[in-house]
């Protein structure tokens, strides 16, 4: 059958367990069927993704994905053929119940790839097993129960500890570790309130962790793109674990052992395209057990693709549409053919990003459900190297394994054995205490493999601090991964003055590509990393290029959004003839994908790696205000070292950053700023307190998405978050301002070229200001706003934007109350609302961004934001169902993990629309 | 300590790395690489290795220690090996000694901390060719390399008591190819390569893999002349593949850097599947050379190469590859079956 129209499921709002991975997976969906001249309709909410672009999907429906919605849009666009695996357990779900109400059918859709009968298979965990057992492959112990006295009986049959387990669930929702009947009996209950069946299943502790892709064609050619290996056994969530590609501890006749099984078990299940299997395996006896089969793209997809450069999204789509693995080229050499397995000769390691923190739960413990948020893959060749780095990507101020940020007053030893999301710390604190390998073994059953690994950085870090600064100790510690800024710590320099040093004792990283073969075949590829293992670089620098820095870890504040903001930046580049080079170390991304840019950077978003790459890449300007605050942070000290920053100046990018500047810039132009002050004392804050009168809102300097940022409502709440949260010295000051009540919040999205506004949007909160912006529900334009309050904003917008001298994106934010404009802050950057505003306006701000960077701005064009025929609300996409113990209740402090959008003819209709689509 | 040494490549070109202390002599070979990321035990004793230097461009080599089930032969064949990290520490329940321990015991020597990678791809745009590990250079440069043979002194059988009756002309046979042939109930007679079959009683014939020049096996290729002249099924592994061409009267020639790894795509052009083999190789036959009667079974998707061929109406066939994997993957070991139902 020759397919004229497909429509594609999305995943909606990002959330724990189901993040940017589906805009990768659908983006490539769509590139590939766009190129078998197949018409494509996307169905998703999420606005700020690319696959939702107008030069993506032939059209976009921007709504909720559910049965409704669904069936409107298949009754108005008539496709012939649906594709559930590429939006995640969503889209999945979603797809099984059109099936089974008959709605696909009705009008004629096929689904595409694998048939919904093996859909099922792989759900239901009772089918699965039952299949399984036809061909002799091993499952878990498993009984299904319906209620809890079944649960009770079938946990007493297999004995206790037992695994429970929920059928139809994404991110192990409702699973865990059960010790005894009284555990069970209280989670069951609570399980059964939301679903039908609960699994009680076998516990597998301290069994390794190992997963393998696996992609077939309808002709049953079938290939195992990788297998990956967690760190964290058995009981720890893949999604939580630190994952390494390929696996380390498996000997020749494990690894492919299970990848028989893996073959076996496709072919018998009848998967066509892409699926990922899990496997528990004890080492010591050979056994196996299957954990699951997902039959979808999944995160653990995205991340063998990013980490073998094989392109799995889009061949997963050309094997839908019945094409060969032997038909197709492997895009990335451009010789061999996709069939064929990836030969890594580096290694990968997956580390999540956890927010807990800012979800203001106390539980910083991981297990068989997903917390984190977002994740970061770094690549190296030897596992200490690229386990730094990951600590590193993961942004969280951690400059390395023996950087420890956390404190673990001499309980490490607990963290290790009931694992929290700093475990690996606590790992490196045993070592540093003198603890053995076997020891932390038989807390934690990580392989000693990786124990040992770990310990060599922990041995290293003790001779430094014993050490001389000399050539073979600094080359020994940069192999093992230390960073400069560690190094410099450790021999009482400056980072900038060791990284002098450094390069001066010839100690500098080699840049090598990435081509799936190992080096076997000469690769037209563009996929780079950095390492100290090695002599000579893979490619010569290139000549007419720009650098723009991607947004790293998805976490609470930096979402697919920058990522979004990334890609149209570097295709606006290349319309501009220039060549592009993307850093990013965010394996959830489609800037990270092999067709986006000339050249990309698999690296960490760290002044070291930018500053290496950039004296590399001689003479490429840098982008740094398109990737969220991460890159924007970067400006001032990638600047002082020399290297060219397009856009506004660092200078002026600091003069907003810096709240004493900023507000000393307002205070001379006449703009109205809530009060505020900068204190080191407790009496200097009451006494502001004092003053203005309770609430006030405290937070620090260079702030993103409200990180520590807090209101306090009393002198004892005062001292109380200033006691926990800081601490208080002239060096670390504390910024407090009058809090508001019963305000309005609006907030202004712009592009400006030498100071001069290009384009701007105002959009409007819903919920009163102290709500924090990325949590907000807004409006765009703007429904309940006076001209006159519009005519201000413009005008102080205009001056702000003129004293910053702003060229590129900017984001200001308001207060109006009582007729009164007051200014909260500026980012001269773009902010998370820019692919909002350029999709509900149709006008790309980003692209008009990077052409007043470049200079190739036409400034006489005006642009009409205001007046629309329709409203767009854009709602943020809690994930609190998945925290337990968390406080859901919205302030100052951002806890969203995504957003959606939904357009309407009024505000009515777009808001329920869209508070619909954040399925809550 | 260890110390600094290089190899030395004929053409000149040197890569830097260091020597554990205990290695006190040069050592030569033809340096070649391989791809795989497992199975460093099974390749270093696949004697197909014997007077190569073997490069690994996994970097993370040892991590899984070694035990003695997983060796391919008595011995380790490659004359020394290359890698990139230093890796002392090793962990698996079923090991019992590390890498470095065992490559000590063997007196093969290590050159490690060098940019594999970077002479990777120096190999893949110059060729496979000869080098030399020392811990300085010679002033002047001449690497002289010996013909490689591996095969047994006298017969050995296992088995005795199978029904059926495989020789296996040893030319360097991993172990292996005998287990699989044991496992399906065969009795297996491993006999010399230059051995005589005039008198012998068996049901069919396996050609092993080895090391080397096919050209070099003129009394092997000699018996097998005679093989094909009869009806009893013959299967070649590797080398047996490029003896059972020359044999049939095909030519060979020697790949630009060989096909050394567990990622090699090949497709059985007789029904269009595909299967992913392990391979280790430098040899090949030419597909124009190919006589009457014998057409080409696999093909490599990467470089169409001839990865096996097979007669149209008698029962020889031969692969290129490793349908014994070990070390790689597994899922051409239905080939042996198709052997077995033809005896």
């Amino acid at each position: 059958m020759k397919l004229r129209k497909v429509l594609i499921l999305g995943s909606g709002g990002l959330r724990i367990g189901q993040a940017g991975e589906f805009d990768y997976s659908g983006s490539q969906a769509i590139k590939a069927l766009k190129e078998e001249g197949i018409e494509t309709v996307l169905i998703n909410p999420n606005i700020a993704t690319v696959q939702t672009d107008p030069d993506m999907a032939d059209k976009v429906h921007f709504l909720p994905l559910n049965i409704k919605y669904v069936e409107q849009v298949i009754k108005e666009d008539k496709p012939d053929g649906v594709l559930l695996s590429f939006g995640g357990q969503t889209a999945l779900n979603l797809g099984l119940e059109l099936h089974d109400k008959g709605i696909l059918k009705k009008y004629g859709v096929k689904p595409l790839g694998t048939s919904i009968k093996t859909i099922k298979a792989t759900e239901d965990r009772e089918l699965f097993k039952a299949e399984l057992d036809k061909i002799g492959v091993s499952t878990a112990k498993s009984i299904a129960t319906y209620s809890v006295a079944e649960a009770k009986k079938a946990a007493k049959a297999i004995g206790y500890p037992i695994m429970m387990r929920s059928g139809f669930s994404l991110g192990g929702l409702g699973s865990g570790l059960i010790r005894n009947e009284a555990e069970l009996v209280a989670r069951t209950s609570e399980a059964f309130h939301k679903i039908d069946q609960v699994l009680i299943e076998e516990y597998l502790l301290g069994w390794k962790e190992i997963e393998y892709e696996v992609v077939r064609d309808s002709d049953g050619n079938t290939i195992t793109v990788c297998n990956m290996e967690n760190l964290d056994p058995m009981g720890v969530h893949t999604g939580e674990s630190i994952v390494v590609a390929p696996s380390q501890t498996l000997t020749n006749t494990e690894y492919h052992h299970l990848r028989e099984v893996a073959i076996k078990t496709i072919k018998h299940l009848g998967i066509i395209g892409e699926c990922n299997i899990q496997y528990a395996l004890n080492s010591n006896t050979g056994e196996y057990r299957v954990i699951e089969v997902n039959a979808r793209l999944s995160r653990s997809s995205a991340l063998a693709s990013k980490a073998t450069g094989y392109p799995l999204a889009y061949v997963a789509t050309k094997l839908i549409l019945g094409k060969k693995l032997h038909e197709l080229r492997n895009s990335v050499t451009g010789e061999t053919s996709a069939f064929f397995e990836p030969a890594l000769d580096y290694i990968a390691v997956k580390m999540p990003r956890w927010d807990l923190n800012k979800l203001k739960t106390d539980n910083y413990n991981i297990g068989s459900e997903m917390k984190s948020v977002g994740e970061v893959m770094a690549l190296a060749r030897s596992f200490p190297e690229a386990l730094q780095k990951a600590i590193r990507m993961q942004n969280t101020g951690s400059k390395g394994l023996t950087d420890n940020i956390y404190e673990f007053k001499g309980k490490y030893a607990q963290e290790i054995e009931h694992p929290t999301f700093r475990r690996v710390f606590a790992v490196a604190e045993a070592f540093s205490k003198g603890k053995s390998v076997a020891y932390i073994n038989k807390l934690s059953n990580i392989d000693n493999w990786f124990l040992y690994q770990i310990k060599n950085i922990v041995d290293c870090d003790k001779e430094l601090s014993k050490g001389k600064l000399e050539k073979d100790l600094v080359k020994k510690a940069k192999v093992l991964g230390f960073s400069d800024a560690t190094l410099a710590k450790k021999f009482k320099l400056s980072e900038v003055a060791f990284r002098k040093k450094r390069i001066s004792l010839g100690i500098k990283p080699s840049i090598k590509l990435i081509d799936t073969l190992a080096g076997e075949f000469a690769a037209e590829t563009n996929y780079l990393y950095l390492t100290y293992s090695g002599t000579e670089n893979d490619i010569e620098p290139l000549k007419n290029s720009v650098i723009t820095l991607g947004s790293g870890p998805y976490s609470i504040g930096s979402s697919v959004e920058f990522d979004w903001c990334a890609v149209n930046t570097v295709k606006t580049l290349k319309n501009s003839k220039k060549n592009t080079i993307i850093v990013n170390s965010n394996p959830e991304t489609v800037s990270t994908d092999f067709d986006i840019s000339d050249r990309l950077y698999f690296d960490e978003l760290t002044y070291e790696r930018v500053c290496d790459i950039a004296d590399y890449e001689a003479g490429s300007p840098i982008v740094v205000s398109v990737g969220g605050q991460i890159a924007n942070n970067l400006a001032v000290p990638l600047s002082e070292s020399g290297f060219k920053i397009l856009g506004t100046t660092p200078k002026d990018i600091n003069r907003a950053e810096n709240r004493k500047l900023f507000s000393a810039m307002l205070e001379k132009q006449g703009i109205d700023q809530p009060d505020w002050t900068e204190v080191t004392t407790l009496a200097k804050a009451k006494k502001f307190a004092d003053k203005v009168g309770y609430p006030v809102l405290i937070r620090p300097s260079y702030v993103l998405s409200g990180g520590a940022m807090s209101v306090v409502d009393s002198d004892a709440e005062m001292k109380q978050y200033l006691d926990k949260a800081t601490t208080l010295s002239p060096d670390h000051p504390v910024v407090i301002s009058d809090f508001i009540l019963g305000a309005k919040e609006i907030e202004i999205d712009g592009v400006a070229s030498d100071g001069e506004i290009v384009v701007y949007a105002i959009s409007e909160h819903i919920e009163n200001a102290g709500v924090h912006s990325g949590d907000a529900t807004v409006v765009l334009p703007a429904q309940h706003l006076y001209l006159e309050t519009i005519r201000r904003v413009k005008k102080i917008t205009k001056q702000i934007v003129k004293s910053l001298n702003i060229t590129g994106p900017f984001n200001v934010q308001y207060i109006a109350k009582n007729n009164e404009i007051k200014v909260i802050e500026c980012n001269v950057r773009a902010s998370r609302s820019f692919p909002f505003v350029s999709k509900v306006t149709k006008i790309n701000f980003i692209e008009l961004a990077t052409q007043s960077i470049l200079g190739t701005i036409d400034k006489t064009k005006e642009y009409q934001t205001l007046e629309l025929d329709y409203v767009a609300v854009k709602s943020p996409q809690f994930s609190y169902n998945r925290l337990k113990g968390a406080d859901p209740v919205a302030s100052v402090e951002m806890a969203s993990t995504g957003e959606v959008a939904c357009f309407g003819d009024n505000l009515t209709e777009a808001f329920y629309k869209s508070w619909l689509a954040t399925d809550q | 300590m260890p110390k600094k040494a290089k190899l030395i490549l004929s053409d000149g070109k040197e890569f830097a790395g260091v020597l554990p202390k205990w290695v006190n002599s040069d050592i030569t070979g033809e340096v070649v690489f391989n791809t795989g990321m497992t199975g460093y035990v099974e390749s270093l004793t696949d004697p197909s290795y014997s007077e190569q230097i073997l490069v690994f461009t996994y970097p993370l080599i040892g991590n899984y220690g070694v035990h003695k089930d997983k060796w391919e032969s008595g011995k380790i064949h490659a004359k020394a090996v290359v890698i990139s990290s230093q890796m002392d520490d090793w962990s698996h329940p079923l090991s019992d000694k590390s890498f470095r321990q065992w490559l000590m015991d063997q007196n093969v020597p290590i050159l490690s901390s060098v940019d594999t990678r970077a002479l990777t791809q120096y190999l893949r745009e110059k060729g496979a060719m000869p080098g030399l590990i020392a811990t300085k250079a010679p002033n002047k440069l001449k690497i002289n390399l010996k013909t490689p043979l591996v095969s047994i002194a006298e017969p050995e059988v296992f088995n005795p008591k199978g029904k059926k009756t495989v020789v296996l002309i040893d030319c360097g046979a991993k172990d292996n190819i005998v287990r699989s042939l044991v496992g399906m109930g065969l009795r297996v007679k491993k006999v010399p390569y230059d051995y005589d079959l005039s008198k012998e009683e068996y049901d069919g014939v396996m050609l092993s893999n080895g090391p080397g020049d096919p050209t070099d096996y003129k009394p092997t290729i000699k018996i097998i002349k005679k093989l094909l002249k009869q009806d009893k099924p013959v299967f070649g592994i590797c080398l047996g593949s490029q003896l059972m061409g020359l044999a049939a009267g095909a030519k060979t020639y020697k790949l630009k850097f060989g096909h050394r790894g567990h990622n090699q795509p090949c497709m059985d052009v007789t029904n269009q599947k595909c299967f992913i083999t392990s391979q280790n190789h430098g040899y090949a036959i030419k597909e124009k050379s190919l006589p009457k009667n014998w057409n080409t079974l696999f093909k490599n998707l990467n470089d169409d190469s001839i990865e096996g061929i097979y007669h149209t109406s008698k029962p020889f066939f031969s692969v290129q590859f490793h349908p014994e994997a070990c070390p790689g993957p597994t899922d051409t070991q239905y080939l042996f079956e198709r052997f077995y139902k033809s005896l």
